[in-house]
């Protein structure tokens, strides 16, 4: 087990009257690269924000390296960011931006221009040292922001929406070249996007906020197979979320259907949330499905065709690579491995209770 | 129908009563009496009583612009961290002052500055010396300062605010503090702001007749005061249009710096 | 803490240097003195021998008539401008866009004595008709300035779509664009009408002999002594903007805009 480099221990904040984190807690180990995914407005932003040091939390404590930093300034921390739209400095070239943190703390020339060199070329832009930033693409703009920031060799990288605002071919090179760049430099990345995509291609660790709360923590295979919540579920991928009820272990009745499954625990006749992925709907021959319906709507996506089929009054979405005519009777099969049960919110208040690992 | 037609009524109004009577100040100030040309008009300049009002108004004009640069700047500043009712704030200090006569709000620091004045009232009372500047050149820089101070607030605030304070967040978390962040950061991309303050303030201080005609007591005579009497009292318009010209020079000099730094931003982009 | 405490003092100081002089003319408008040296008790005289007096009545109508005239053609002409300016080609939008800017940064005396030689060569009368042309000329740039922003930001596409949708040029422009450049418009006829009402110094070269605004009025009477009427007058403008401008901040629907 690697050590922990950030706490952050009950932390609360809002603005203007409104709670933005609630009681907030959250450790990031050693060079993990850990993601802050939610909508907007659950407080990744903010969580990130008071790693950097630009807002102070109004309860709680920010310890890094096992030092408490919750009042230390932005410029006296350990860390570096790379901004949403990168906030270059515009007034300066490529090699003054680069230089910026180095000339603060009063590093020597030649210790700079070797630093400028490497980090260019880490950035894949040797050679760009005098252009001007405003004369650059937003891609080249973006890994100029990452040259600032880890030439100051912080410990940790706070990356705020970093592709957002980039094109989607070019925000899936940036995707490789960042999980290469962490890889190289070996240190701790924590990553804030709303694109449930990125995180689940680049992370580590991913958390899932939403309204100020931490809904899951877990690896990206772990989220999307095993989300703990219908709002995981639903905000990572397309799913299915049905109401149902655990019958006993290994037991579950959806939509009047009984579909054996691999969980247990949840008791005897409870009412649960389930969720199924669309591609774990099997479509077979009516008479050898679990419960039968009707092809409503047929689209060929590539990979796949998406289909939706009525069944049990329920609207499933599937994904395979078999395709069914639109009116078509069909089965729905389900393997237990893939039927995903969640408990219910007690209340509509306790849809959004943290959870720990 | 053409959408560029619509720009002829302004292309007729500027040429009609832009350009041409600029044109005709060139003429005026280039002839004499007769229309013959002549270089006399501007070369009158030389003349001590001339040059002496022009010095003194580049004096008086340049210090109340450099007074105006550190009396705005921090305001802007302020005006940018304020995060509600910053426009009428700026209605206030810019807009709502203008309703009330400019000559009547000059006129009124007669009163507050006379020795038995308001102010002055104010530091007897308080048992402070008294304050003796009406109809010196401390006054004009004061009437100067209050009335042009606005035209350089604006301008600044209106770069300051577009500074993404990501910018600003970036340098400190490269490990700037306060006052670093500012000489490198803030102060830089000010530029273009602080110069065309520096334009808008400039300007009419240099040329004024009016601040120092009611706050130096007719004592002091500044070119802008030169220039009017020779239209409105000696009524000799060769000579007023050739001081202007050199007037001029002046301010097309102050407009090509801030063309320069404009053109600086607009290719920085 | 500290520094909010500075940050409000310093905003109070400047407060106090711009409103000084104001509250000084309000307080001189309830003097009995005549003199602006003394304090003579307190007074509603001036008041009431203002709507009585007939000069000071006239330029009032002629400062009002004037900038409301001029606001109003320059806002027609600088709106225009900005639509047209937006089709044409780089360099011609910059020459126009420079001829714009002279007035603004050249000085007022220059503008005012270049206006008054092209009159005289003209062989225009001096009065009301010279004055109202100047204003109109150094207002068009204060709209123009104010418009082209908004002109600039529009989406040329929802132009197109009204067109799409069935509508006519005309139709698509008053629908479409002008709802769209309105505020702009809107503050350019208040910056231009303010300018107009606080112009002095173009007004004293471009007016004749016979007609009087409150200000070339205010600077004949520097010499002789300000009429206490004239501080009367004043109050009464200043304070009913102020009113209008609290209750135009105050009302519900506007509020909700700026939000």
């Amino acid at each position: 087990m690697k050590n922990t480099l950030v706490n952050l221990v009950h932390i609360s904040k809002s603005f203007d009257g409104q709670l933005i984190l609630d009681d907030l807690n959250l450790y990031i180990r050693e060079n993990e690269f850990l993601t802050l995914l939610g909508p907007s407005g659950c407080g990744k932003t903010t969580t990130l924000r008071i790693l950097g040091g630009f807002e102070k939390p109004d309860k709680g404590q920010v310890i890094f390296q096992g030092q408490d930093i919750t009042n230390v300034p932005p410029n006296k921390r350990n860390l570096n960011t790379v901004f949403q739209k990168y906030a270059l400095f515009s007034h300066m070239d490529v090699a003054e931006n680069i230089a910026f943190g180095l000339k603060i703390k009063n590093k020597t020339k030649s210790y700079i221009d070797d630093k400028i060199k490497y980090a260019l070329k880490l950035v894949n832009l040797d050679g760009y040292e005098h252009r001007s930033p405003d004369s650059l693409s937003g891609g080249q703009q973006q890994r100029i922001a990452i040259a600032r920031a880890i030439v100051n060799e912080p410990k940790l990288l706070l990356l705020d929406e970093p592709l957002g605002a980039l094109d989607l071919k070019l925000r899936q090179d940036m995707q490789y070249e960042l999980i290469r760049l962490k890889n190289e430099l070996g240190i701790t990345f924590i990553y804030v996007t709303h694109d449930q995509e990125e995180a689940l291609t680049m992370s580590d660790t991913i958390v899932v906020m939403n309204q100020g709360y931490i809904q899951q923590i877990g690896s990206p295979e772990r989220i999307y197979n095993e989300p703990e919540n219908a709002f995981v579920a639903d905000f990572i991928g397309d799913s299915n979320i049905l109401g149902a009820t655990m019958i006993r272990d290994h037991l579950v009745e959806i939509l009047g259907y009984r579909f054996s499954c691999v969980d247990e625990g949840f008791g005897e006749h409870k009412p649960v949330d389930v969720v199924i992925r669309p591609e774990d709907v099997e479509l077979v021959e009516p008479s050898l499905g679990t419960l039968q319906g009707k092809v409503t709507h047929l689209i060929f996506k590539g990979v796949h065709y998406e289909m939706e089929v009525t069944a049990g009054g329920f609207e499933w979405l599937v994904h395979s690579t078999k395709m069914y005519e639109v009116g078509s009777q069909v089965g729905i099969r389900v393997d237990p491995f893939n039927i995903q049960i969640m408990n219910k919110p007690a209340s509509e208040d306790e849809e959004a209770v943290g959870v720990n690992e | 129908m053409n959408r560029k037609l619509l720009s002829a009524p302004f292309v007729f109004w500027s040429a009609l009563f832009i350009l041409v009577p600029l044109g005709m100040v060139f003429y005026y100030g280039l002839t004499d009496r007769t229309g013959a040309f002549t270089l006399g008009n501007i070369a009158a300049i030389a003349t001590p009583e001339h040059s002496k009002a022009l010095w003194e108004a580049l004096k008086l004009s340049i210090a109340s612009t450099v007074i105006c640069l550190l009396l705005a700047y921090p305001l802007a500043m302020i005006l940018c961290n304020m995060s509600t009712s910053r426009e009428s704030f700026i209605v206030l200090i810019f807009v709502l002052p203008m309703w009330m006569n400019f000559l009547l709000r000059t006129l009124a620091w007669q009163t507050l500055l006379e020795k038995t004045g308001v102010i002055n009232s104010i530091l007897q009372a308080l048992h402070l010396p008294s304050l003796n500047i009406i109809n010196t050149p401390a006054a004009i820089i004061l009437g100067m300062v209050y009335n042009f101070l606005p035209f350089m607030v604006l301008p600044i605030y209106n770069v300051l605010v577009k500074i993404d304070p990501n910018v600003i967040n970036a340098a400190r978390d490269l490990g700037a503090n306060s006052l670093q962040t500012f000489v490198k950061i803030t102060l830089p991309l000010s530029i273009p702001g602080v110069i065309s303050g520096i334009t808008m303030v400039f300007v009419p201080a240099l040329t004024t007749f009016v601040i120092s005609k009611i706050l130096g007591g007719s004592k002091i005579l500044l070119i802008g005061n030169v220039i009017e009497q020779e239209f409105t009292q000696t009524g000799n318009w060769h000579l007023g249009s050739g001081l202007s010209i050199v007037l001029m020079l002046f301010i097309i000099f102050n407009m090509v710096i801030s063309a320069v730094t404009d053109r600086d931003m607009e290719t920085g982009k | 803490m500290l520094r909010i405490t500075a940050r409000r003092i310093y905003i109070g100081l400047i407060f106090l240097f711009l409103y000084a002089p104001i509250v000084t003319l309000i307080v001189l408008s309830f003097n009995a003195s005549r003199t602006r040296a003394k304090w003579g008790g307190f007074t509603l005289k001036w008041y009431i021998e203002l709507f009585g007096n007939a000069v000071i009545m006239q330029a009032l109508w002629n400062t009002l008539s004037i900038a409301l005239l001029s606001a109003l053609a320059a806002t027609l002409i600088g709106t225009i401008t900005c639509i047209a300016m937006q089709k044409m080609k780089r360099r011609n939008r910059t020459i126009l866009m420079g001829i714009t800017n002279i007035p603004m940064l050249n000085a007022e005396i220059v503008t005012g004595i270049s206006l008054m030689l092209l009159f005289i060569s003209l062989g225009v009368r001096f009065g009301f008709l010279t004055i109202l042309l100047a204003h109109i000329t150094f207002n068009i740039p204060y709209v123009i300035l104010s418009v082209m922003p908004r002109v600039r930001q529009l989406n040329p596409h929802t132009y197109e779509a009204a067109l799409d949708l069935g509508a006519t040029h005309m139709q698509a422009f008053f629908k479409v664009i002008f709802p769209d450049i309105l505020p702009g418009v809107l503050s350019g006829f208040l910056m231009a009408f303010t300018m107009s009402l606080d112009d002095f110094i173009i007004t004293h070269f471009t007016k004749g002999p016979g007609i009087d605004t409150l200000s070339t009025k205010i600077y004949t009477e520097v010499k002789k002594g300000i009429k206490p009427e004239m501080y009367a007058l004043s109050a009464i403008i200043f304070v009913s903007v102020l009113l209008l401008l609290f209750l135009v901040n105050h009302t519900p629907r506007s509020r909700k805009k700026t939000d």
